[in-house]
């Protein structure tokens, strides 16, 4: 009993509100929780505000150049910077894909792996598989699948007929995009099956059964019963997969480099390349200003869409 | 409704075997090409099973990089950080689930933030940071990211299993005259063994499949880890050099394969919990 008491009592006892400490913890608590916080505050919270800040500097590689406040500076040089415009329209492109392709790829996956199937087994550990690998590996081996001459994907094709010679889907100006999108679904898929199947079974069965006894066929049910019940959880998703997508690195930079020619080079990796190639990291830090205010505009308006029509 | 069901029944299972064509072929077509001698790399119909499976990609892998001095770091730096990761976690997440604080909902708040910020906004600071404090190219520098970068997560999984622990235990210590850290140490981290280890594994699995911190942030080749290893491979891309890469490939993701098989189970359930929870 004590134990609870003393730990509420800072947090109920309005008569002193000076001696609540900080965050409402007594000494025992800061005690416990400080050593966690000291290092996310020093190496994610500060480093996050100071790149924030950065970004309005024009701070550079080398130990002797000198930085200083610019204010908007960078953003009007980004916005006659074409390499910008391009990135941003080709992060959209990739983000806006393979969010929306994995989310129909993954619902379909979803609703079956929810039925009595033979196989079922087998494809729910195999949609779990690609979560398990490391994003370069993932890499290495869609470049084996993609591989000109002894990649597996245009053998396949050949045989089928639909190719007659080998097509360089990695390093043609209008099939990498394409073919890195593939790869992004292929990777994020399990997350979001799960999500979805998670929240199919909690889909309330006596509710299915209703519908039926009613007459509603399986599209009906899916429509009425299922959907809405899915929905809060597929909005909290679907968002969370277009900032992760928006926000991709690794996958693509194994995968193409952001070649050929630019054509696949997301954000982040022109980002990388001012940063860490060019050492202009106050111009890189507003490429990630610029890319939050994307994310935020886009999240904002498509939560704000989705709570009116849910009314 | 039985009627429709049937009917639909074939439908559906080719549209899981198509599914399973997706998921399973580049899966099959990397051990394939591990286990593939070079003469059979660019035949004009490649095989899924190679006609003379061999091991020496596997053999070439590790002589070719210096990929078992690769695989020593990354165990060294994953398990470190995995370690301090929820030796720091453990007391924060009793405090977030036991005491009605601010804490809990700003590190909500943060796990969802630090999800929102495209990366390259934390890591230039952080390497400035870790530069002038010598640590830049150092093993240290890489484990004290990551400890950071997978606690919000180990600690919002710890305290779900926190708040599990019924509180009548704690009470009944307290009343024996323990003290709060005597109560967290006794009674209240015996029971949290199977979070603490989901959480260890959570961490080191984000570590060692990590890449871009390991790009930004080491240098030096002795001290790489396995992705950058992985990635020096692709480099000059002879259809001889495949197999090997494929090999070293496919020795790079078996640490998180184990996790995955040990947490598949609870994977499903856990989501389930979190979703209905929050």
């Amino acid at each position: 009993m004590s134990a609870t008491a003393t730990a509420r009592r800072p947090a109920t006892r309005p008569t002193e509100p000076k001696r609540k400490g900080f965050l409402g913890l007594d000494r025992d608590g800061l005690l416990l929780a400080v050593p966690a916080l000291i290092p996310v505050v020093l190496f994610s919270m500060y480093p996050l505000l100071r790149g924030i800040y950065l970004g309005f500097t024009d701070a550079e590689a080398g130990r002797n150049s000198q930085t200083s406040f610019t204010g908007f500076d960078n953003y009007t040089q980004l916005l006659g910077d074409s390499y910008f415009w391009d990135s941003f329209r080709i992060g959209l492109i990739w983000a806006f894909c393979v969010t929306v392709l994995q989310f129909f790829a993954s619902l379909g996956l979803a609703l079956l792996l929810n039925q009595k199937l033979r196989l079922r087994w087998l494809a729910r550990t195999l949609a779990l598989v690609p979560w398990a690998m490391p994003p370069v590996v993932i890499g290495i081996m869609w470049r084996l699948v993609y591989h000109p001459n002894a990649g597996i994907l245009n053998s396949t094709l050949k045989d089928l007929g639909i190719i007659d010679s080998n097509v360089e889907w990695l390093s043609s100006l209008s099939l990498a995009l394409p073919a890195v999108i593939v790869v992004g679904v292929w990777s994020g898929m399990p997350q979001t099956t799960v999500v979805l199947l998670a929240g199919l079974q909690s889909v309330s069965e006596e509710l299915k059964e209703a519908a039926a006894v009613d007459g509603a066929g399986p599209w009906q049910r899916f429509r009425n019963v299922t959907w809405p019940a899915l929905r809060p959880i597929v909005t909290a998703m679907t968002t969370l997969d277009f900032i992760w997508n928006f926000n991709s690195f690794s996958l693509v930079y194994v995968l193409t480099e952001g070649g050929p020619g630019g054509s696949t080079r997301l954000p982040m990796l022109f980002a990388y390349e001012e940063a860490f190639r060019y050492g202009n990291y106050g111009y890189a830090a507003a490429l990630g200003n610029a890319m939050v205010l994307v994310i935020a505009v886009f999240v904002v308006f498509y939560l704000r869409r989705r709570y009116r029509e849910e009314g | 409704m039985r009627g429709f069901r049937t009917l639909a029944t074939p439908a559906k299972y080719v549209a899981l075997v198509a599914y399973l064509v997706f998921l399973a072929f580049p899966l099959l077509w990397l051990i394939s090409t591990a286990f593939k001698p070079p003469q059979e790399m660019a035949l004009i119909d490649p095989t899924i099973i190679p006609a003379e499976p061999t091991l020496d990609n596997f053999r070439l892998a590790f002589e070719q990089q210096p990929l078992a001095r690769a695989l020593l770091n990354t165990l060294i730096i994953a398990g470190t950080s995995a370690l301090v990761t929820v030796l720091l976690s453990i007391p924060a997440a009793y405090v977030m689930a036991r005491y009605r604080s601010a804490l809990s909902r700003m590190t909500m708040l943060w796990v969802l933030l630090s999800q929102m910020f495209p990366f390259i906004l934390v890591i230039i600071p952080l390497f400035l940071l870790l530069r002038d404090a010598g640590l830049y190219d150092t093993q240290l520098g890489l484990i004290i990211v990551y400890v950071v970068w997978s606690m919000p997560f180990a600690l919002w999984m710890l305290r779900s299993y926190v708040v599990g622990i019924p509180v009548e235990l704690e009470e009944a210590a307290a009343m024996d005259g323990a003290g709060k850290l005597r109560t967290l140490k006794d009674i209240v981290a015996p029971l949290l063994v199977p979070g603490v280890v989901a959480a260890a594994l959570f961490a080191f699995v984000s570590a060692w499949n990590e890449f871009l911190f390991a790009l930004v942030l080491l240098r030096t080749p002795e001290l790489q880890t396995i992705s950058l290893t992985l990635v020096k491979f692709i480099g000059a891309e002879g259809v001889a050099r495949l197999g090997p890469l494929a090999a070293a490939a496919l020795v790079a993701t078996i640490p998180s394969l184990v996790f995955f098989a040990i947490i598949q189970r609870r994977l499903v359930g856990g989501m389930l919990g979190g979703a209905v929870k929050s």
